[in-house]
């Protein structure tokens, strides 16, 4: 801990301002980032997990605002930053891709014209230099023809090979950290494959940290160093892979690993989490997962539950995890 | 991994907090549910009409046409002059009514007042052949907004008619009629409606005489006929897209693969969600026709004389535009409002009831 | 050929295609040069195209041309036995006041002819911009069209050129400042403005700073102030391009690439011009047909109401006159302009977004 992080996210708070009321998606999460590490954000629709990402570029909807907290790039507070200051940092030190490949490109540029935008934007290379470093990047991501690709548009390509343009397009000026928001969650599952393996092996290459945003546990266990639980917009847990997947301890996290489909065990029947998911504009004042939570307690409707250490690599914030903490410790006492 | 250091790490082990082991038991059901804050659940129809209620513009426009309805079915009732007629005192026909502003009154209606008879104010003055404007300003929207409603009446019944037969036939009829529909739309509708207004004008105009509906006079005749002609390839297409897109819905595969009949089909999923779109689209067709009518009347080609539209009065009062100005504010306001009305009113309903438009 | 390298060819095809059409369309402003078998040998050649060739765009195209060229056949035919069938028209044998007169009459109009024949001569002579004689004036309709269409081309293409930019940036204003007082203030006024029909705005104008204010001369040859004229011209299609704009705008900047490109660094003003706007203005380009036929249909009134003198005077008096050859000839060359410019406007479309499917 002596070497300061890369990107430290403190107590961030974000909150839509709608005619309904104020939503409030991302409730104080605060989480560090090394350099050349990947963390998984996991969390189900409206966990606040895409919100939190957007919070830390900048690029929330005008009904959006971050209330508090801090964002440190390299020890610099970027919500100080003045919108000038913002538009260089964005792309060159912080890129991000998104979840729908099909959607998220300008239906009426070319690939090229979209790819050389972002390199020419924050380098001063000359007009031969961006062409040959689009046609590089297409490569590097391995988009085949990439110099047939560069004049085609978007609506020719298929999805995985636009999430392949993103990507590129994401990583052209090289920046140091990639937040990818559930990257492969609209694309078919061979292609998903695909597009994860090439994250890896870019990282590899390229050594910049990657945030990987999924609601899809599974698809992020063997890639991340970290991994932090979502729910209603605040952390219920956080650990090493190994630590959440074997020693889940928030109530929310053992329902998600349940609900994963499992090869080895033939008959076991997939438990789904029931319930709907907690609603943004009310917020319970206890624990937000408390009404769908089958082993809620009383304190868990009356008060939030803190972030507790389990051991070194692991951290919790459920009250079922305190008791049966607490009882290990009385159990250590009696014998 | 041993190097892993969980960021932010609270000191806190679960003994420094002071806590109440009561709490730890577990919680029921009902205390659960208390959490769960349900949002209200309504249907389409009410949850529409709320947000129509609380839309004030649509609020607004809805009490400016209920105003405007109220007074022109009423006001032809209190006030005793006709639209057509001169202005008579004492059964005599008032010569020096003429052209007179607003809340006066000639010398022999000065005179019959000083008498002690009592003479009804004109409200907006007379016009040139010693006729109440009011009157005429009134009966001239009830013509401006009938026209607008049988129009639009015409348009619907027409056009929801070839639009759901070529819907619900599919395949070559479907080609065959939009076909139709293409061409008809390609014609540039307000030519169109000149160049028939003028035949049918001329046509009607002979064969019409003697006959009840000579009242109502040709040009408005050819009027209807012309929106029977045209204008219902608008709203054909709507509804056959409507029917088109509905058919091939999940939902729609969704009742049928549960063995739904046809009938109940129709009833319960396709006409309740094609029917908010075509009655928006009525809404917004009856001012477009009473500014095509008012159009018309302008060019002269509209109501037959005397009979009054608001599109004619105003033309009428280009003539002395700057004698008497108010002779053109009174119908120009007019028209403007029952359009900018039923805009919208249309534009609030689109926003209430329209299925895309939801979130 | 790979697929980019076509769908390159396809838009460069469009792209001469327009660029031909423009120019066709001024030859035949100007030069009444067509005849007969340069029409057919045009027709012949694009029915081969749309029958032959191998890409969509190309089938596209030559479809879309012939259907306008369908179009004004159908214009030209319901202009011409409408006018036919009124009793009294122009081609009545008793309508004649003298026997010498009726004898040239029948040559020039070939009354003795069948009907069928009589339609055929006169399409003839339209292509070769006959478009025959006045029955009041006793001058060449083809004259006054091409000499009063010269200053209905300065005030209409004015108009429209003033409504598209003043529309789309107006709009744009609302859409990025969206519920906040510059929006509130433009949608309230255009909204107003839809409303008040071309005719009522004219004279109000002319009324307020003509009249009143003294601001503007009255419309003569020696003074040609042609603001009034436009601007009354123009509010109504403005007031609609901005709407237009608001909400396509809203709606694309709600998409993901707008995101993405925020994402990307790009600066605020260039993710609104650049990126945004070309996507906003689809719509836009798909109206500029409907605004064509509204600013020639409106300026007939305009100009009646300032005495412009121009096209749309002609018509109106025409219509008053009741002067049906000079009613069907400008009613065809009306017809013939907004066919052009609805097949131009829809030829950019397709240009401009390249997601479209040819077919």
């Amino acid at each position: 801990m002596s070497e300061m992080p890369l990107l430290q996210v403190k107590n961030l708070h974000t909150s839509f301002f709608t005619d309904a009321g104020e939503v409030k998606a991302v409730n104080g999460i605060s989480y560090n980032l090394d350099a050349g590490k990947v963390l998984g954000i996991v969390g189900e629709s409206g966990s606040g997990k895409s919100v939190s990402a957007y919070s830390v570029l900048r690029i929330l909807t005008d009904t959006g605002r971050v209330k508090e907290g801090e964002v440190l790039f390299k020890g610099e507070n970027i919500l100080k930053y003045s919108e000038q200051q913002m538009q260089k940092f964005r792309g060159s030190r912080i890129s991000i891709i998104f979840q729908d490949p099909m959607t998220c490109l300008n239906p009426t540029f070319s690939i090229g014209s979209q790819l050389r935008e972002a390199i020419r934007i924050h380098t001063d290379r000359n007009k031969e230099e961006i062409q040959a470093r689009a046609l590089e990047m297409l490569q590097l991501v391995g988009v085949n023809e990439p110099e047939k690709r560069l004049k085609q548009y978007p609506h020719e390509l298929s999805g995985g090979m636009r999430q392949r343009v993103m990507i590129a397009m994401a990583l052209a000026c090289e920046p140091d950290i990639l937040i990818a928001d559930e990257p492969t969650t609209a694309l078919d599952v061979t292609i998903q494959a695909q597009i994860l393996e090439l994250m890896q092996d870019l990282q590899r290459k390229l050594g910049m940290a990657i945030i990987m945003i999924t609601h899809d546990l599974g698809v992020i266990a063997d890639m991340c160093d970290e991994i932090i639980v979502m729910y209603g917009g605040k952390v219920c847990e956080r650990g090493t892979a190994d630590e959440i997947f074997y020693n889940p301890r928030h109530e929310y996290t053992k329902g998600l690993i349940r609900s994963i489909p499992r090869i080895s065990e033939k008959h076991e029947k997939l438990i789904p989490i029931s319930g709907s998911p907690v609603d943004l504009l009310n917020l319970p004042k206890g624990c937000a997962f408390a009404a769908r939570c089958d082993h809620a307690m009383k304190i868990c409707l009356e008060q939030p539950p803190e972030e507790v250490r389990v051991n070194d690599f692991h951290i919790a914030a459920c009250w079922n995890n305190v008791k049966q903490m607490m009882d290990e410790a009385k159990d250590g006492e009696e014998t | 991994m041993s190097d892993y250091n969980p960021n932010i790490p609270p000191k806190k082990r679960p003994f420094s907090l002071q806590l109440d082991p009561a709490k730890f038991e577990p919680a029921t059901d009902e205390e659960k549910a208390q959490q769960e804050v349900m949002r209200e659940s309504t249907t389409f129809f009410r949850d529409g009409m709320r947000k129509l209620f609380h839309n004030p513009l649509a609020v607004g426009s809805m009490i400016v046409l209920l105003v405007i309805l109220v007074t022109i079915v009423i006001a032809p009732l209190i006030v005793p002059y006709s639209y057509s007629g001169m202005i008579t005192v004492d059964g005599k026909r008032d010569k020096s009514a003429k052209n007179l502003p607003p809340f006066t009154y000639s010398k022999l209606e000065q005179q019959a007042i000083d008498n002690g008879e009592t003479v009804f104010p004109h409200i907006f003055g007379t016009d040139e052949l010693c006729r109440d404007y009011f009157i005429r300003v009134i009966y001239g929207a009830r013509v401006s907004l009938s026209v607008g409603f049988f129009a639009s009446l015409i348009v619907l019944i027409i056009g929801l008619l070839y639009g759901s037969i070529a819907g619900y036939a599919g395949g070559r009829t479907d080609l065959i009629m939009m076909r139709i529909v293409d061409i008809i739309y390609s014609l540039p509708d307000t030519l169109m409606v000149i160049l028939l207004s003028v035949v049918l004008d001329q046509l009607l105009g002979q064969s019409l005489q003697n006959t009840a509906l000579a009242s109502i006079g040709p040009n408005m005749l050819s009027m209807f006929a012309v929106f029977g002609l045209l204008y219902w390839v608008g709203m054909a297409r709507l509804v056959r897209g409507q029917i088109l897109s509905i058919k091939n819905n999940e939902y729609v595969l969704a009742a049928q693969a549960m063995g739904a009949k046809p009938g109940r089909i129709i009833r319960r999923h396709i006409l309740p969600n094609c029917m908010s779109v075509i009655i928006i689209s009525t809404a917004l067709q009856i001012p477009s026709a009473i500014f095509t009518e008012s159009f018309l009347s302008f060019i002269g080609l509209g109501v037959q004389a005397p009979m009054p539209s608001l599109g004619s009065l105003a033309n009428s009062a280009r003539q002395a535009l700057q004698a008497y100005p108010y002779k053109m504010i009174f119908p120009a306001v007019g028209i403007c409002l029952i359009v900018l009305s039923f805009n919208l009113l249309g534009d609030g309903l689109r926003d209430a009831f329209d299925p895309k438009l939801r979130k | 050929m790979d697929m980019t390298e076509r769908k390159r060819k396809e838009r460069q095809l469009i792209a001469t295609t327009v660029l031909a059409l423009v120019i066709f369309a001024a030859g035949l402003l100007f030069l009444p040069i067509l005849t007969e078998k340069i029409l057919l040998g045009a027709v012949l050649v694009l029915i081969a195209g749309a029958l032959f060739f191998t890409n969509n765009t190309g089938r596209y195209v030559c479809k879309r041309i012939l259907l306008a060229f369908l179009t004004i056949f159908i214009i030209a035919a319901i202009t011409f036995f409408t006018m036919n069938a009124i009793p009294g028209g122009p081609f009545s044998k008793e309508k004649a006041p003298s026997a010498a007169v009726q004898a040239v009459l029948e040559e020039r109009f070939h009354l003795n002819e069948p009907v069928g024949k009589q339609f055929l001569l006169y399409l003839e002579g339209l292509m070769q911009g006959n478009f025959g004689i006045s029955t009041k004036t006793g001058r060449e309709i083809s004259t006054t069209i091409f000499d009063s269409f010269s200053i209905s081309a300065k005030l209409g293409g004015m108009a429209a050129l003033l409504a598209i930019v003043l529309g789309v940036l107006l709009g744009s204003i609302a859409a990025l400042n969206r519920a906040k007082a510059a929006d509130r203030v433009i949608i309230f006024f255009t909204t107003l403005f839809v409303a008040v029909p071309s005719f009522i705005m004219a004279t109000l104008l002319l009324l307020v700073f003509c009249l009143q204010l003294n601001w503007f001369p009255i419309f003569s040859t020696e003074n040609q102030s042609y603001v009034l004229p436009v601007i009354a011209l123009m509010l109504s299609p403005m007031s609609y391009i901005t709407r237009l704009t608001k909400t396509s705008m809203l709606d694309v900047l709600g998409q993901d690439y707008i995101r993405t490109a925020r994402a990307k660094g790009v600066k605020q003003w260039l993710v609104i011009f650049k990126h945004a706007l070309r996507n906003a203005l689809i719509p836009v380009i798909t109206y500029v047909g409907p605004m064509t036929a509204y600013i020639l249909t409106g300026s007939m009134v305009v100009e009646s109401v300032f005495t412009t003198g121009g096209l749309g005077t002609k018509f109106v008096q025409g219509i008053t006159n009741r002067d049906y050859p000079m009613i069907m000839g400008t009613t065809i060359f009306l017809a013939m302009l907004m066919v052009t410019a609805t097949l131009l406007s829809d030829l950019v479309y397709k240009l401009v977004d390249p997601r479209i499917d040819f077919d």
